[in-house]
């Protein structure tokens, strides 16, 4: 579990992420797509983000590793281990101390069978075997393309290429869907234990379920930004242990617990107008809620939350 | 209207049999749960039942009949990637616009956004992608729908939304639905029956 006499092997201080846009000719807007992003993780912690699609889960994880667009400004503080992760720092990390798993399966090399890729520059045929053991996946495997691969199967490959570098920070967005949860659990098995060996482990997902199972703590996005970040415990047990409303209304959601979705949706990026951007979908919304320029994250009963109205 | 495989067998080239002798009907007004491992041929039967590729034994029949070989078809797939099953090079609302031209009612249901139109498919996410997917198959002439896994990248609050409407509109108009999924509990809240492939696989 995690050790917390050292410093966070991922420390984001306020990180804030802008698109640069042209609208007509040469004249330039910008898009702000993640907002004032707090949030730290130890060695030995796995840290689930989950929340809305298209909240900003996936573009944290690039700002992260440094690949964002061209046309993005990160502004705010990123350390790894405690040194800042400027562009140089990042080239130089990424594949060898921060490794990702992608979300897509598209971003497998169409053209290259699957085991080099899975050695990618700095590991070994054997290490590949070993790793291919570890997902039941065939020796064969290796010999084949992308497109001969089932989504399960094009999957774990993607898995298998994050476990294979040495990697402390693990960033893993998604890596579950399309998996039977057999291997999903296999694989968020070896999350753990990856975790448990110290490595510090970033997963971005939409199966909240399973989360519950491996994680340590959940971090809740909401259009660009966290909503709540609290420990698992608070999320198996649900309703009044959660603090933010659109906690609440995922935990509703989950078919398991009543399958119960909320009306409306995430307000697009560049309509956002200060306040509480979950205001117009919530009930306890009040003037507070919209007129505020910016809702910071106060500590409420062990976890953080950005809510007016958390108690 | 009944959808039916009789025994249907398929394998990739010269590769070991997929699919063999799999027979399964499913009428109008069910919605039927197809699971299953990964790599067991679900998307595979899938895309056979849609008429996306031919079975190397056996026939799939709709109301006794094949089905047709142009035009709109009357079985629908919604892929389990979205970003695999559009145009790279085409604006969202030429995707969205492919088959039908969907009312406002229903974008709104699905949560489209009207600027999400004249955006290019990398500058949506895959959730907002798969919103596409599904509101450009649900046209007046679309009888049966398989839905592959398609709402393991949205989050928990859309895939209630976006399973609500579809189980809506399924009934409305009395179609037949199939879905396949790894979730226990969705198919448990979703379908009507659950048939399991690798007990009709008959390898």
């Amino acid at each position: 579990m995690a050790n917390h006499d050292t410093a966070p092997v991922l420390d984001i201080q306020n990180l804030s992420v802008k698109f640069r846009m042209y609208d007509k000719g040469l004249r330039q807007s910008e898009l702000q797509v993640i907002s004032d992003i707090n949030l730290n993780i130890k060695a030995g912690e796995i840290v689930a983000v989950a929340g809305s699609s298209g909240s900003g889960k996936s573009l944290l994880a690039h700002a992260v590793l440094g690949i964002l667009p061209k046309n993005a400004m990160v502004s705010g503080s990123m350390k790894y281990c405690g040194t800042e992760l400027t562009p140089a720092v990042q080239a130089d990390l990424r594949g060898r101390d921060i490794a990702l798993v992608p979300q897509s399966v598209s971003y497998l090399d169409p053209l290259k069978k699957v085991g080099p890729q899975v050695q990618g520059l700095y590991g070994t045929k054997e290490q590949q075997s070993q790793v291919f053991n570890r997902f039941e996946l065939a020796e064969e495997t290796a010999e084949k393309y992308p497109f001969q691969l089932s989504g399960g199967m094009a999957r774990r490959i993607l898995v298998s290429t994050a476990v294979i570098s040495n990697a402390k920070l693990i960033i893993a967005d998604e890596p579950t869907p399309g998996l039977n949860p057999e291997i999903a659990e296999t694989t968020m098995k070896i999350f753990r234990d990856l975790a448990d060996e110290g490595k510090a482990v970033m997963l971005i997902t939409h199966d909240i379920d399973l989360a519950f199972l491996f994680a340590d703590r959940i971090a809740v996005f909401y259009a660009g930004t966290t909503v709540e970040i609290a420990p698992v415990a608070d999320f198996i047990r649900g309703g009044d242990a959660l603090r933010h409303p659109y906690s609440r209304a995922l935990w509703n959601a989950l078919p398991q617990n009543g399958f119960k979705p909320i009306a409306g949706g995430q307000p697009y990026a560049g309509n956002l107008q200060g306040g509480c951007p979950y205001a117009a979908r919530c009930s306890h919304c009040s003037t507070e809620c919209t007129t505020a320029k910016t809702i910071k994250m106060q500590t409420v009963r062990g976890g953080e939350v950005r809510c007016c109205h958390a108690t | 209207m009944l959808l039916e495989a009789k025994n249907i067998s398929y394998r990739y080239q010269n590769g070991p049999w997929i699919l063999k002798d799999v027979t399964l009907s499913v009428g109008e007004g069910e919605r039927v749960g197809l699971v299953g491992p990964s790599g067991y041929g679900k998307s595979t039967l899938s895309k056979i039942l849609a008429g996306y590729i031919k079975p190397a034994a056996g026939e799939v029949l709709l109301d006794g009949k094949e089905l047709p070989a142009e035009g709109y078809s009357p079985i629908q797939l919604i892929y389990q990637h979205p970003e695999k099953a559009i145009n790279p090079l085409w604006r969202m609302k030429d995707i969205l616009h492919e088959g039908w031209v969907p009312d406002q009612c229903t974008l709104n249901a699905m949560g489209i956004e009207q600027g999400w139109l004249e955006r290019w498919p990398a500058e949506l996410s895959g959730g907002e992608m798969q919103r596409f997917c599904i509101a450009r198959v649900l046209g007046p002439q679309t009888r049966f729908l398989i839905a592959d896994e398609m709402s393991t990248m949205l989050d928990v609050i859309t895939q209630a939304q976006i399973w609500e409407l579809m189980i809506r509109i399924v009934e409305e108009r009395c179609m037949g639905l199939i879905v396949v999924t790894h979730n226990e509990a969705l198919a448990q809240k979703v379908c009507t029956r659950i048939i399991s492939l690798p007990e009709l696989n008959k390898l």
